[in-house]
């Protein structure tokens, strides 16, 4: 059965037809090509899929594609506006919150949604908000450095 | 995943023939973190995924007249242990669902269907035994409500019928000050599923404070501790909470499995109860300094 759904994805309207059984996951890698969007454990532990939904960060392997009629979506590809980077993506590139890579957009996705809800996290609401992306290279130090400047950085400039 | 169907009921009573048609090959969907991870395990092959989520009520939270908080099966586990009334009123249901996996699982897990997959190990299921939460489910002869006690009848089973669906969940106003703490025991200190966990409640009632006691992953359901429950209303000292972490222990029924043996899990039961019990203790001191038993009598 298919379905023809409506989404915003990153800004642009799309109206496509998909499969019931599609997650948003692959409507997004593979019909939008917004691979960014990384495939990891496709059930719900790792956090590679994470988009926000509406504003909220959900894991795109858990959502069925007709379940995502009438959202709007953000991914990796729609955190940097134009060429300017998210402050997160410049406070990552800063702090070597990289290595591999796989769990960044992931992370960078979700780690926005925090800072969207809570602009001066702490250290274990940082851990806490991240406890669904698993990172096999870094052992998060960084990353979580990396959000904290992130965080320090736009207070100032509210300043 | 294996090719489905996806529908969107029009009402409820189309839901419910959807359900009931099926022999099994009709699933119901809330928040589908369950549901997606089975059909992707290959352990269900469902032909038709019928989406609940829309049907009147089923991601609503009110209060209703007469006092009764009405959760909507389909809420999310973030909606209802982010809700100010939930957090004030029946703070160890916001606990449960707070413990639940991630955040972002969160904003799709539903306690709704935390319920309906009936694990033993369903995070918000030992808080609402303690809350005396009354189910409301939808079926071909219409509504109907079960007490959150009768509900649960083995691991992955319940007491809903072919064609029945849970609509919403009921909690009682309570009469006076309640306070009550989840605690929990994974692999890690939070994101992982239960090993066991101990749900302590107290509240106060009519005749003096009413302590509720459940248990989750230990036993073929989640489980009240009545005897706990009642020696603790007796005597809340130092030696009763000890007395009373045993009997809690006692009440499990757990297995070995891949995630404890049945010995270990027993054992935390009581260090999880005692320390339970401990901190509604400590709590309801602080809140009535001038009651050294514990306040709410």
């Amino acid at each position: 059965m298919n379905h023809r759904i409506h989404l915003t994805v990153n800004g642009e309207q799309y109206d496509i037809d998909v499969p019931s059984h599609y997650t948003l996951l692959r409507v997004l890698r593979e019909q939008l090509v917004l691979t960014g969007v990384k495939n990891g454990c496709e059930a719900g532990e790792c956090g590679a899929c994470a988009v926000l939904m509406n504003g909220e960060p959900v894991n795109s392997c858990m959502v069925l594609a007709p379940e995502a009629d009438g959202a709007v979506i953000t991914t990796i590809e729609g955190l940097a506006h134009d060429q300017l980077l998210d402050p997160l993506q410049e406070a990552f590139i800063a702090s070597g919150a990289t290595q591999c890579g796989f769990c960044t957009p992931g992370i960078l996705v979700n780690a926005r949604a925090l800072l969207d809800r809570n602009p001066d996290p702490s250290d274990a609401e940082i851990r806490e908000a991240l406890v669904g992306n698993l990172c096999r290279c870094t052992g998060y130090i960084r990353i979580i450095d990396a959000i904290k400047m992130a965080a320090r950085q736009n207070r100032e400039v509210v300043r | 995943l294996q090719p489905f169907d996806y529908i969107i009921p029009k009402n409820m009573e189309e839901a419910s023939a959807l359900l009931a048609a099926g022999n099994g090959s009709v699933r119901a969907l809330q928040g589908g973190t369950d549901l997606i991870i089975r059909i992707r395990g290959g352990f269900i092959r469902p032909e038709t995924v019928v989406d609940l989520k829309g049907l009147p009520g089923m991601r609503e939270i009110r209060t209703s007249p007469d006092g009764w908080l009405m959760i909507g099966a389909a809420c999310t586990m973030n909606q209802v242990g982010l809700h100010p009334t939930v957090c004030e009123r029946y703070d160890v249901l916001a606990a449960g669902a707070n413990s639940v996996a991630s955040y972002q699982l969160r904003n799709r897990a539903t306690v709704g269907g935390n319920l309906c997959n009936s694990s033993p190990a369903a995070d918000t299921a030992p808080a609402l035994l303690c809350l005396d939460a009354v189910v409301e489910v939808y079926g071909a002869d219409g509504a109907r409500r079960i007490p959150i006690a009768e509900f649960f009848t083995g691991p992955g089973r319940n007491a809903m019928q072919r064609g029945e669906f849970l609509t919403s969940i009921h909690l009682p106003p309570p009469a006076g000050p309640s306070h009550g703490v989840y605690n929990k025991l994974g692999r890690t200190k939070i994101g992982d599923i239960s090993m066991v966990s101990v749900a302590v409640n107290c509240r106060a009632g009519a005749t003096g404070p009413v302590w509720r006691i459940a248990i989750g992953a230990a036993g073929p359901t989640p489980l009240r501790a009545v005897e706990a429950e009642a020696a603790l209303a007796q005597d809340p000292s130092p030696e009763g909470v000890a007395r009373a972490a045993d009997l809690t222990s006692a009440a499990a029924r757990p297995i070995d499995d891949i995630r404890g043996s049945a010995a270990y899990r027993r054992a935390m039961v009581r260090v999880l109860a005692r320390r339970g019990i401990e901190s509604v203790l400590a709590a309801l001191q602080a809140a009535t300094p001038a009651s050294p038993a514990g306040g709410l009598a």
